[in-house]
């Protein structure tokens, strides 16, 4: 297979924006990365799209096709890819194997979701499709109410608090303070985390992701290619991905995501690191206990030392660590389609040492790790400074 | 989502018995019921098989938010059963206070009422579970 770079970024402001359509949003990104990369729109030879639940929150499916046609680059071919919340990352690891393949040498990923113009309950429900729907979420469950379930266990197992789980989104949001892009711009503090309303005991409403509205986008190209074309260009040097039960109470574990750990392992092979190579991550905390398990299952820490570690601050920028130097899902925002695309964009700037008030010293090499639903598909990619 | 009619009807059988599969080559219990073993693949003899629905809470929540047709619960105590056959169930745990569900607790299934859907929609019913009474074990 030939090897694949990462050209080009660009996303839409995270946020409740009421008055931008999903067509705007997607654009705004796809403008934006186009830009960035300083290529012609019509280099582009194909695009794959990353949305989740299209129809059911705005009525809109047929996505790729609205995009590729929104952006102007009719008639290359347009796919969409879906994976609950890890459709991002699932449609970057398409793009990946386009250009790996030699079937394209220039192509668009495209991540968005359009949430806020369904109601709470809507988005909740819509959300609710990630899961069993006839054994989860018809006996009353609820996302925040499944990773509640993991939370009690983690906490059961290994003397995990809901400080701990706090720490999480406390720091979160303090990163989020240097990202412009970001949903929140409102720092937090542990002592507000725990008194803020329940959800799903042990799980508060600060401890989970908001319901965001966002595009991101990044153009891939032939490694090869992109030397020819820029300096500023980032090698992707692993794209793994896994699967496991959709339904949670069918796995062995509740403490850990198997598909995380398959896909992590398999991405350290194919790019020759360890964990301890990692300099800056990415990782999905839709719920702060998202953030604890992720960061154990893709080896930052030893499996139940990732409440201590992320309370001690080893995850912060300037830690052993540094995880979700965009604000992550908590404090970034989480539209669902986007998540995946985007943490590839500020990976990308990481690496390129653009991250502005945010940047880890250094960055050689980045992680991102995208889950859908609570752990039946999860991708990782591992990007390299070259 | 708001379950259709034939989707409640389909397994109407299996979510009021709690009728899984059994995999007769490995011994591994099935809830909702497998067609295939993941384990023996084609060397694995599926049957059906009626659970006794006896368990123990493996971990629960209480939840405060609830999804559309489900407000009327809340809070409610919702835990994931370790079944004494092996298999792992999610479901409602009734008659006792959310704040009193326990790791580890004894449960056994119970016929209720899942959800309304309005004053003259359908009436889902299924499984919940309670504790045991152990001094009546």
């Amino acid at each position: 297979m030939r090897k694949v770079a990462v050209v080009g970024v660009g996303m839409s402001k995270f946020g409740e924006l009421w008055d931008l359509n999903l067509r705007d949003l997607v654009v705004q990104a796809g403008i934006n990365a186009i830009k960035d990369a300083n290529i012609d729109g019509t280099e582009i030879k194909a695009l794959y799209g990353g949305t989740m639940a299209s129809g059911r929150l705005i009525g809109q499916e047929h996505i790729a096709a609205l995009i590729v046609d929104a952006m102007g680059l009719n008639p290359i071919p347009a796919t969409r890819v879906e994976g609950a919340c890890a459709s991002g990352g699932l449609a970057l690891r398409n793009a990946y194997f386009a250009i790996a393949s030699g079937a394209y040498d220039c192509v668009v990923v495209g991540g968005v979701e359009k949430m806020t113009d369904a109601t709470t309950a809507e988005a909740v429900t819509a959300l609710g499709g990630a899961g069993d729907q006839e054994w989860e979420l018809l006996q009353g469950a609820t996302f925040p109410g499944l990773y509640a379930l993991m939370a009690r266990r983690h906490m059961l197992e290994y003397g995990t608090t809901e400080e701990m789980l706090a720490a999480a989104a406390v720091k979160n949001h303090a990163n989020a303070m240097h990202n412009k892009y970001a949903q929140f711009h409102n720092p937090i503090t542990i002592e507000d985390v725990l008194h803020s309303k329940k959800v799903a005991d042990p799980l508060k409403v600060l401890d989970c992701s908001p319901i965001t509205d966002g595009a991101a986008a990044v153009i891939l190209m032939d490694l090869e290619k992109a030397k020819e074309h820029t300096d500023n260009y980032v090698e992707i040097a692993a794209s793994a991905q896994a699967s496991d039960t959709v339904a949670l109470h069918d796995r062995e574990s509740l403490t850990e995501i198997r598909a995380a750990q398959i896909a992590a392992r398999e991405a350290y092979r194919q790019a020759g690191i360890t964990p301890k190579d990692i300099d800056v991550a990415e990782v999905h905390d839709c719920f702060t206990i998202a953030e604890i398990m992720a960061i154990e299952d893709v080896g930052f820490f030893p499996k139940g030392q990732g409440g201590r570690a992320t309370l001690d601050g080893e995850t912060k920028i300037g830690g052993t660590i540094p995880v979700n130097t965009s604000g992550g899902l908590k404090a970034c925002g989480h539209p669902v389609g986007a998540t995946g695309v985007k943490q590839v964009v500020e990976l990308t700037w990481q690496l390129r040492g653009e991250a502005e008030g945010r940047q880890v010293a250094d960055a050689q090499y980045g992680l991102a790790h995208n889950v859908g639903g609570s752990g039946a598909t999860c991708v990782v990619h591992i990007l390299k400074k070259p | 989502m708001r379950p259709g009619l034939p989707l409640l009807w389909r397994r109407t059988v299996e979510r009021y018995n709690l009728v899984g599969s059994r995999c007769e080559t490995c011994g591994t219990h099935f809830i909702p019921a497998r067609n295939i073993c993941p384990k023996c693949r084609r060397k694995g003899k599926i049957v059906p098989y009626k659970f006794s629905g006896r368990g123990k809470i493996y971990t629960y929540t209480i939840i405060r938010v609830a999804p559309e047709g489900y407000e009327f619960f809340v809070p409610y105590a919702l835990a994931i059963i370790e079944l004494e056959e092996g298999a792992r169930i999610t479901g409602q745990v009734v008659d006792i206070h959310p704040d009193d569900v326990k790791i580890g607790m004894p449960v056994e299934m119970v016929f209720r009422k899942i959800h309304e859907d309005g004053d003259e929609g359908l009436i889902t019913y299924g499984f919940k579970f309670r504790p045991v009474n152990e001094v009546h074990q």
